[in-house]
């Protein structure tokens, strides 16, 4: 008996360990969203209260719930940007604010692109935002650089100062992140096509690709 | 104490401790495989070293090789201690190649990330107290089973 003795340990323990992790595994797949029929974003009559990368009346929607301090959604909205070139006029993007709590500053540079938003400069911010992520994120005074943001985008400094602390922005910030709540946003980035949300292997280029494609084919078929 | 004695004693420590191993890569693998270290939602530090590019190789997640790694181990181990010698071996070679590679990961968030994640802090401890093990295992002269 004692010869098989360290087989079974083994095996045991092998079983156990694909067990716990097939559990664990069905435990945090993630659940695919869609987003309610009331909730759906209209063509134009949204337009004003949105940030649209695209034409606005792109037969696909990409929305995404993103926070500027969450690299993977640095990575995503690299080639969400080029993606909405080469799909240039099909597909537009819609940027939704979601600064996820645990990251410190991820509200404040909310703020920072509302206000620059408020001067018509919202995705010329969001870009540095993104492209300078790693430099604000450890700085000790992320509104010094912000500011220095503003300025290089070409904004009014003390307006962007006033609109940064005001309620305009605080509003689109907080109403952003409520239409994320209330849809079922946990996590950053999320992002729907058409109102359907992507898993999380599918926020590649060639996986949005392939379900930009399909939902351009869908839309087709039903015109 | 007999020097065999202490010899078993030792490799059924390493094959515990390397259990707790084994529990943390699986929790990390099954992470790795649901996408759930692509985006942010927990400890932004852990998702920084997670879901970078190093946390991946030829598209595989690291933490399934940590889970094969340590479960090697352990299975070396338990031979280890029924009187396997050539377990013995296989051990000495599998823990020399995960310090290496903890080494390399440890690099890899101190100066290329910036950014340390506990649960593979943990799995550097891990590896570290079963080096500890092998380098404490006295030379084995008596060979029981082959």
């Amino acid at each position: 008996m004692k010869r098989y003795l360290p087989f079974v340990i083994v095996a045991v323990i092998a079983l156990a360990t694909l067990g716990s992790g097939a559990m664990l595994y069905r435990t945090k797949r993630p659940q695919l969203l869609t987003i309610p029929e009331d909730k759906m974003l209209s063509g134009k009559s949204d337009a004003e209260s949105m940030h649209i990368r695209g034409n606005p009346d792109a037969p696909v929607t990409l929305e995404e719930f993103g926070d500027f301090e969450c690299p993977p959604c640095g990575n995503f909205a690299g080639f969400a940007d080029a993606l909405v070139k080469e799909y240039d006029p099909h597909l537009r993007i819609v940027f939704r604010n979601f600064p996820l709590k645990n990251h410190q500053h991820a509200r404040d540079a909310a703020l920072a692109a509302e206000a620059a938003g408020l001067q018509g400069r919202f995705w010329e911010m969001h870009d540095v935002l993104y492209r300078e992520q790693a430099v604000w994120t450890k700085a000790s005074n992320v509104r010094e650089s912000f500011e220095s943001y503003a300025g290089m985008i070409g904004l009014n400094i003390d307006q962007f100062r006033k609109d940064m602390d005001g309620e305009k922005a605080k509003a689109r910030v907080d109403s952003d992140q409520e239409r994320g709540h209330s849809v079922g946003v946990e996590r950053t980035p999320t992002v729907f096509v058409n109102n359907r949300s992507l898993g999380p292997n599918d926020r590649t280029p060639e996986g949005l690709r392939a379900i930009v494609d399909a939902a351009l084919k869908e839309k087709a078929a039903t015109k | 104490m007999t020097l065999s004695r202490f010899r078993t004693i030792l490799y059924t420590v390493a094959a515990i401790v390397s259990l707790a191993g084994l529990a943390d890569a699986t929790y990390l693998a099954v992470q790795a495989l649901t996408g759930e270290t692509l985006g942010c939602g927990g400890s932004p530090d852990c998702f920084r070293v997670l879901g970078s590019s190093y946390a991946r190789v030829g598209g595989i997640p690291v933490a399934l090789f940590g889970t094969l790694a340590y479960f090697s181990v352990f299975t070396f181990a338990t031979f280890a201690a029924f009187g396997y010698v050539r377990a013995r071996t296989f051990l000495i070679l599998t823990v020399g190649a995960m310090f290496l590679a903890t080494l390399w990961l440890l690099y890899v968030q101190a100066f290329l990330l910036h950014a340390y994640c506990r649960y593979c802090l943990f799995s550097a401890a891990i590896t570290f107290l079963l080096a500890g093990l092998v380098i404490a295992l006295p030379p084995s002269k008596d060979a029981s089973v082959s």
